[in-house]
């Protein structure tokens, strides 16, 4: 008999997989859906990995409520999910006098959605902190509840904990349409057949507009995918002086090009902001880096072509909504809802930045909107919000690695050297609850093939731990899912003539 | 094993083993090789074309070939191995740390280290290229292993991006395997890698090369399905009118390679930033003292030969400097880069070492010039100390010239040497 969900989340990106983990909690069946063969492989794949401290957004509007809220939950979440974060504080940095009134108006703004500890440096604390800054700074906002977290570690863990907690996580399965009846959803039919649920949670991110769309539900509402995209640089070669964020000042395109440290100790520059048609178009471009570069430099002269090792973009799933606060006058929120149009769809929708940052806040306004709409929701005794990390090699103390080595002998081989991961790491991944079955899920989790060789001494390597481990040939090993095969046949001789040892015996 | 060794030498390549056995057969007592893979001779095992050997034993051998000469030479002299085993730090004052899965954790100590690390490829992101990221984009080396030692093909229609050694390599490669190689492209007016491969690789098997023409982007959202081709100026700027589609499945980087350094600057080695290399000495030992440097790790060769003669020249060095010899403080003077010279190695001389000893330099040229030339050493006032007569140079085929004991007093009162090639 066919199982029947109490709530089926569509997209397992960071919202998606935040509001699974926070609906674990209660006693609900719970089903979590995505296209791809990962989690996290849209929006959550490619952006700042900023926690945005909460003065860009409209005072009032969704956008800024869910900010703010989302800051205060990270410290929390980030401990119970075992992941990174790094509260470092932010900077937005003025070169003139006009730059610095854009300051005053950000800290009035921060002060309003009820941003803590903003403050008004001149340039010379400015360079004293920061020395690698342009030299002509005049000022900056210091934003001390400005953070840098891992949207990949993050989406993952939230997912995983949720899986720990009895939600059903089911990848490759596309969302085709809705089951109504008489107004009222009862499920959603996939790629991977029809499955029923009282409850629906649009978390499609870039194509939330197309998912609600097909209920009803607000048909003016367009997602136009907006592109930004990033450079990353060697960490060996450059690093800023602190670990920060460091933005120019806000223009209409958005929060700027920023220079930023990331937790894998790399300097991050980037994004620039692009409206492109297709929701698929992750392209780099040869102008987009010039614009980023040129961004980038601004802010921090030191920065050198020389230094680059990786180029990639990401989508913002930017909407057209208007704020829910008639007295906020803004058309970019996030759609965060219960619709009257259709019964049993909670529609989230235009989650683009700070949706990172927001994501545990919407989680928990979700939970509010089921509870606003009658649903009796009762906490399971035994839910588990702690998820224990796997060890990372790179992170533990000597004494800790030859210990791990000496229970496990996969962790003295070190399979990307760049990073110093190892393949105790990898095979772990590859059996984790939310299995790694793919070089690019592996590369999200481990970090391997993120360096400077870019995967070139380790793709060989892990191509092989992937076969052996998931028990299929090295032709069918992917990058990102199918399609995406890394190897095609094998090569004349081997073709013709493969002996193993054991034949010859 | 031992805790403490009188050379302990980085990679096991061509490198490597030349230093190993150099080491050996100059002294030290205690010779250790620690290499990462799962067994020795670095990259030459994935080389299995010929055309190593030409220079060192004017014979022509694959690269496993040339390599297992130098395992059994090393083994013969009682070289101690460790394989399947990183490094993952050393010391200023030699110490090494390593890992792997039978030992776990190992702490040494060397007198003298012999860095011989290679080089790895420059890849995408290095050359900012656009478009998708799909599967199907590798750098040649990468495909390289995947052929021959894998026994796997990477793709059916290859476009190869640069005429560096590797990309015409497996070029021929993949042809012979049965794949399409649709066009090799190269950004550069002239050829990167040696003529002979050319020849031997693209010519030979009806390839095209196409010259000052680059990838403008990568389509293909899973695997590569496409590359846009455009051909440019002078100055890298995309030809109006030059666009090409070209169907696709794998796309190749052969695109220039760079010293694998990340060690080095760790035990505190200063690097040149032409050659991404360790500054070394005329025999091979960096600014840090005791340990030195051979092979692709100092600088990228053009022939495997003369790895192995610098991993000689390092192992000897390592030997003497373990031995406590007196390595004679004696003044170093720079050998400089002059007219038409992109860089010399090595970047200085130790004038002691003339007294019994010929100097290799080698040096790569800016500009090609396909007509006699003739490259110089010359002192401070222009007085020529060495020179030699070549049919042509070309950035691609690196030059060398000796330096014989007979200049040992010219070189005495010299402040500075610069080497110079000019159209004679």
């Amino acid at each position: 008999m066919k199982k029947r969900y109490d709530v089926i989340i569509i997209g397992a990106g960071i919202i998606g997989s935040m509001v699974a983990r926070f609906l674990s909690k209660y006693k609900l069946d719970i089903l979590l859906i995505d296209k791809e063969v990962d989690v996290g492989m849209g929006t959550s794949s490619a952006n700042s990995a900023a926690i945005h401290a909460g003065y860009d957004a409209i005072p009032g509007s969704n956008k800024a409520l869910t900010n703010v809220m989302g800051v205060e939950m990270w410290p929390q979440v980030s401990r119970e999910l075992g992941i990174n974060y790094d509260r470092c504080g932010d900077y937005v940095v003025a070169v003139n006098d006009q730059e610095l009134l854009v300051l005053e108006e950000l800290l009035a703004r921060g002060v309003e959605n009820g941003v803590p500890g903003l403050q008004i440096i001149d340039g010379d604390e400015m360079r004293r902190r920061e020395p690698k800054i342009r030299p002509d700074v005049v000022g900056a906002l210091w934003a001390p509840t400005g953070g840098i977290g891992d949207p990949f570690a993050a989406t993952i863990a939230a997912a995983e904990n949720a899986v720990m907690n009895g939600v059903d996580l089911k990848l490759n399965t596309a969302f085709e349409e809705f089951l109504i009846e008489d107004n009222k959803i009862t499920g959603v039919r996939t790629s991977q057949g029809d499955f029923e649920s009282r409850w629906v949670v649009n978390a499609a991110g870039l194509y939330a507009d197309e998912v609600m769309h097909k209920a009803g539900v607000r048909p003016e509402f367009n997602i136009q995918p907006r592109r930004g995209e990033y450079l990353i640089l060697d960490k060996a070669d450059f690093q800023l002086t602190s670990t920060t964020i460091l933005f120019p000042s806000p223009s209409t395109k958005g929060k700027g090009i920023l220079v930023a440290s990331t937790l894998h100790g790399n300097v991050i520059v980037g994004p620039n902001a692009n409206f492109v048609e297709s929701k698929q178009n992750k392209d780099v471009t040869k102008e987009g880096i010039e614009e980023i570069w040129s961004g980038g430099h601004k802010l921090v002269p030191g920065i050198n072509h020389r230094h680059i090792i990786a180029e990639f973009a990401g989508l913002r799933a930017t909407g057209n909504a208007p704020s829910p606060n008639p007295a906020v006058d803004y058309n970019q929120d996030f759609i965060i809802e219960i619709p009257d149009d259709v019964q049993g769809l909670v529609n989230l929708g235009g989650i683009e930045s700070p949706g990172f940052t927001a994501a545990p806040a919407i989680a928990v306004k979700v939970i509010e909107l089921l509870e606003e709409a009658g649903e009796a929701l009762e906490e399971r005794p035994d839910w588990n919000p702690i998820r224990v990390p796997r060890p990372v090699f790179r992170h533990l103390d000597r004494e800790e690695q030859a210990a791990l080595i000496a229970k496990d002998p996969a962790y003295g081989r070190i399979v990307c050297r760049c990073e110093t991961v190892t393949e105790g790491e990898i095979r772990a991944e590859i059996h984790a609850p939310i299995p790694a079955d793919t070089y690019d899920a592996l590369k999200r989790r481990t970090w391997l093939g993120t360096g400077r060789c870019q995967g070139g001494f380790d793709m060989p390597r892990v191509v092989a731990i992937l076969s052996e481990e998931l028990g299929l040939p090295s032709e069918a090993i992917t990058k990102k899912g199918q399609g995406s095969e890394l190897l095609f046949r094998r090569t004349k001789d081997v073709e013709q003539d493969h002996l193993t040892v054991e034949d010859l015996l | 094993m031992k805790q403490q060794y009188d050379v302990i030498v980085i990679g096991s390549g061509p490198g490597g083993l030349a230093a190993a056995i150099a080491a050996k057969e100059n002294g030290a007592d205690d010779v250790l090789i620690i290499e990462r893979d799962i067994e020795l001779g670095g990259i030459l095992l994935q080389c299995i074309h010929n055309g190593f050997g030409l220079e060192l034993f004017d014979e022509d051998m694959p690269g496993p070939a040339y390599a297992q000469h130098f395992i059994e030479k090393a083994a013969g002299l009682g070289i101690e191995t460790l394989m399947d085993t990183m490094v993952l730090d050393i010391t200023p004052d030699r110490k090494v740390y390593a890992i792997n899965k039978d030992q776990g954790y190992i702490d040494l100590k060397a007198r003298a280290i012999v860095l011989a690390m290679g080089c790895r490829e420059r890849t995408r992101a290095q050359i900012l290229l656009p478009g998708a990221r799909p599967a199907g984009v590798y750098t040649a080396g990468t495909a390289q292993r995947f052929v021959n030692v894998e026994g796997h093909m990477p793709g059916e229609n290859f476009v190869i991006l640069g005429s560096g050694d590797i990309g015409m390599i497996m070029a021929r490669r993949l042809t012979i395997e049965g794949a399409k190689v649709e066009r090799v492209l190269e950004i550069m007016p002239y050829l990167t890698g040696l003529t002979r491969n050319y020849v031997q690789c693209l010519l030979d098997y009806g390839i095209t090369l196409q010259k000052q023409r680059t990838v403008n982007r990568i389509i293909g959202r899973d695997r590569v399905e496409a590359i846009e081709a455009v051909s440019v100026d002078e100055k890298w700027n995309p030809i109006p009118g030059s666009k090409e589609i070209i169907p696709c499945d794998a796309l190749l980087l052969s695109v220039g390679l760079i010293p694998e350094n990340e060690l080095s600057k760790k035990a505190g080695v200063l690097l040149d930033p032409v050659t991404n290399g360790p500054f070394v000495d005329d025999r091979f030992m960096t600014s840090v003292p005791g340990i030195f440097a051979a092979g692709n790790v100092v600088h990228v060769y053009d022939l495997v030969d003369w790895v192995t003669e610098a991993g000689y020249m390092a192992g000897k060095g390592a030997a003497q400097y373990a031995q406590a010899e007196k390595v004679a403080a004696g003044e170093h003077i720079p050998f400089k880069a002059g007219e038409n010279i992109r860089y010399v190695v090595p970047h200085k001389l130790d004038k002691s070492h003339l007294a019994e000893d010929v100097v290799r330099l080698q040096m790569r040229a800016i500009n090609p010039i396909e007509d006699r030339v003739l490259v110089t050493v010359e002192d401070q006032n222009g007085e020529v100390i060495a020179k030699k007569a070549e049919p042509y140079a070309r950035p691609g085929e690196i030059l060398s010239l000796t330096i014989k004991p007979k200049s040992y007093d010219a070189v005495q009162n010299a402040t500075g040497l610069t080497v110079h090639v000019r159209r004679r």
